[in-house]
């Protein structure tokens, strides 16, 4: 029998469900072997908020929701032995350490010991100029002075060393999302770097799960097309992997959702480019001679992943500010709706000329044509809509003036008084921009670094 | 009717996906239902046609990798996220809304190749 590791998501991006990851740890109580539980909350502009958290007050900028996460299972998990690995330190994998220790010493956790990963952040080992240096792969360029956050993505093996060491939870910053896995297989399977087919496999897991119930039948389900039970519940996933290179995956017992082979495909592909070449800090994956199969209800097992060298340089994240975003929203409903609609997007686009607005501003009649429309509105100038019905206009405008932004919200307001009849729901908002682009950067600029904290010492 | 014949019906109808982004650029994945429509997908939903499809958001090339094995496709789609989600003024600046407009494109295959449904 081939050895196997079981590891489960309990979120998939910041803000996913506080109590999802209960249901998996109980599943995972009843395997045996390896057990983690991993949460990926750290989308590409989070780690700029968190970096701002972090400016006010030194000892925060790890994911605000830290505590919702862990608190309810910490206990179970460490008396069970399933180890928890996430990057919810964020901008200060140090002080949400920290923060875990205090937790386990409350309530009394003894010995849980607590590894964290840092290293990913380039303004500790690079200026912002020199930074600023590296061609921009992707993105615009940050304008000089409005850099806020610069992180590397690192792979497995700090996360891995972590375990090496006895962690029980591993805290990291940035590092790949399917990192999340490979750290664990390197751990568990003694897996190393250069070992490609090994690692695609756990790349190959982690990027199946690190979405949470993405996998399991949500961002999935269309009544009467793709139908999935119970999705209130839905379970989150766990892979199985076995040190012969077999995943499985999925999800806790006793909840809804599903795994088909039609959620796994959709995830296989998802955040995908190149299907020869997805790449990460520690292997180029290939996925496309993959095959799908459902071994049993809610069981599904990938095969022929392959793996090829790693790339040479390792992608970092540069997050700027990037002016301030202004929107709008007023609704118009009943007999001869739209026509009411239409005319509260006219007098906002006069409005905005009689101010000299040279400003780029979307309007939006949503129910007509919104999110698949364009900033032309294309779609909605050339469709017909019913007359009657229950329509809400939008405008927005991005600036890097706040007094722009405020404006559109502003003239949306005062349609109520001042605009169509039967104008309602007024919602505004102004909120800042963060803005991301992505550079190539050495894989000697980033040296990853674990620490291992105690609470009782 | 036989199921030989051919119906034109939306793309919904005999296959489905999902959409990622990165930055101003975004993938949309697409699997038939029925893996025997893969060939006729491929020859309907070609890179021109789809790269047609997102004019109006302003995409400027689209490559489509075929995966025969399992069977599907991924649509990479440049520029069609007005910037991206930190720059674009649509409410929906991830494009997670986009598959369901590829799926809105209509294909004319045998009757076979649209799923029975319960209805």
């Amino acid at each position: 029998m081939p050895e196997t590791m079981h590891i489960g998501c309990g979120a998939g991006f910041a803000g996913d469900r506080f109590d999802a990851a209960i249901p998996v740890v109980a599943t995972l109580r009843q395997r045996t072997g390896a057990r983690f539980l991993i949460f990926e909350t750290l989308a590409e502009r989070t780690l700029a908020h968190a970096q701002r958290l972090r400016l006010d007050d030194p000892t925060r900028g790890y994911s605000p929701w830290l505590e919702r996460y862990v608190e309810p299972i910490l206990k179970e998990a460490f008396q069970s032995g399933i180890r928890i690995v996430s990057n919810f330190g964020a901008a200060n994998p140090m002080a949400a350490g920290k923060l875990i220790c205090e937790i386990a010493r409350a309530r009394g956790l003894d010995g849980l010991k607590v590894g964290v990963v840092e290293g990913d952040d380039l303004r500790a080992t690079m200026s912002d100029d020199e930074l600023l240096s590296h061609a921009i792969i992707d993105g615009l360029a940050p304008p000089t002075g409005s850099l806020v956050a610069a992180n590397a993505y690192l792979g497995g093996r700090p996360i891995a060393e972590a375990l090496d060491q006895g962690a029980d939870v591993v805290v990291t910053g940035r590092c790949a999302d399917p990192a999340l896995v490979v750290g664990p297989a390197m751990h568990t399977f003694g897996w190393r770097e250069g070992e490609d087919d090994r690692i695609a496999t756990a790349t190959l897991a982690g990027h199946l799960i690190e979405c949470g119930a993405q996998v399991t039948g949500a961002y999935f389900a269309d009544p009467g097309y793709k139908d999935v039970e119970d999705l209130a519940r839905v379970g989150f996933p766990i892979a199985e992997i076995t040190d012969d290179q077999g995943v499985t995956i999925t999800k806790a017992d006793a909840t809804g959702g599903l795994v088909s082979v039609q959620t796994v495909k959709e995830q296989l592909l998802y955040e995908v480019h190149d299907p020869t070449a997805y790449l990460t800090p520690d292997v180029t994956m290939d996925i496309t001679s993959a095959r799908v199969t459902e071994t049993s209800a809610n069981r599904v097992a990938i095969e022929g992943v392959q793996g090829h060298p790693a790339p040479e340089l390792l992608k970092a994240t540069l997050s700027y500010e990037a002016g301030w975003l202004g929107e709008g929203e007023i609704s118009y409903a009943g007999p001869n709706a739209y026509a009411r609609a239409e005319l509260a997007v006219n007098v906002l686009r006069e409005r905005c000329a009689l101010k000299g607005l040279n400003t780029p501003v979307r309007f939006d009649i949503i129910g007509a044509a919104s999110v698949h429309d364009g900033d032309s509105a294309a779609l909605r100038s050339a469709g017909s809509f019913a007359p009657d019905g229950d329509y809400r206009v939008r405008a927005a405008v991005t600036s890097a003036a706040k007094d722009t932004a405020q404006f559109i919200a502003d003239e949306v307001l005062s349609l109520y008084c001042s605009g169509p009849a039967g104008g309602a729901g007024v919602r505004q908002s102004v909120t800042p921009r963060l803005s991301t682009a992505s550079i190539l950067v050495a894989r000697d600029k980033c040296q990853a670094r674990v620490t291992l904290l105690e609470p009782g010492a | 009717m036989t199921d030989d014949d051919l119906v034109t019906v939306p793309l919904h109808e005999v296959a489905h996906g999902r959409t990622g982004d990165k930055g101003n650029r975004l993938n949309v994945s697409l699997f038939p239902y029925i893996d025997a429509a893969f060939d006729m997908l491929a020859e309907q939903v070609s890179e021109a046609r789809v790269l047609e499809a997102f004019a109006h958001r302003g995409a400027s090339a689209v490559t489509r990798h075929d995966l025969p094995n399992l069977p599907g496709f991924n649509f990479v789609i440049d520029d069609v996220l007005e910037g991206g989600v930190n720059a674009s003024l649509n409410l929906d600046g991830h494009g997670k809304s986009l598959s369901y407009y590829l799926l809105g494109l209509t294909v004319k295959v045998p009757r076979a190749f649209v799923p029975k449904r319960q209805g």
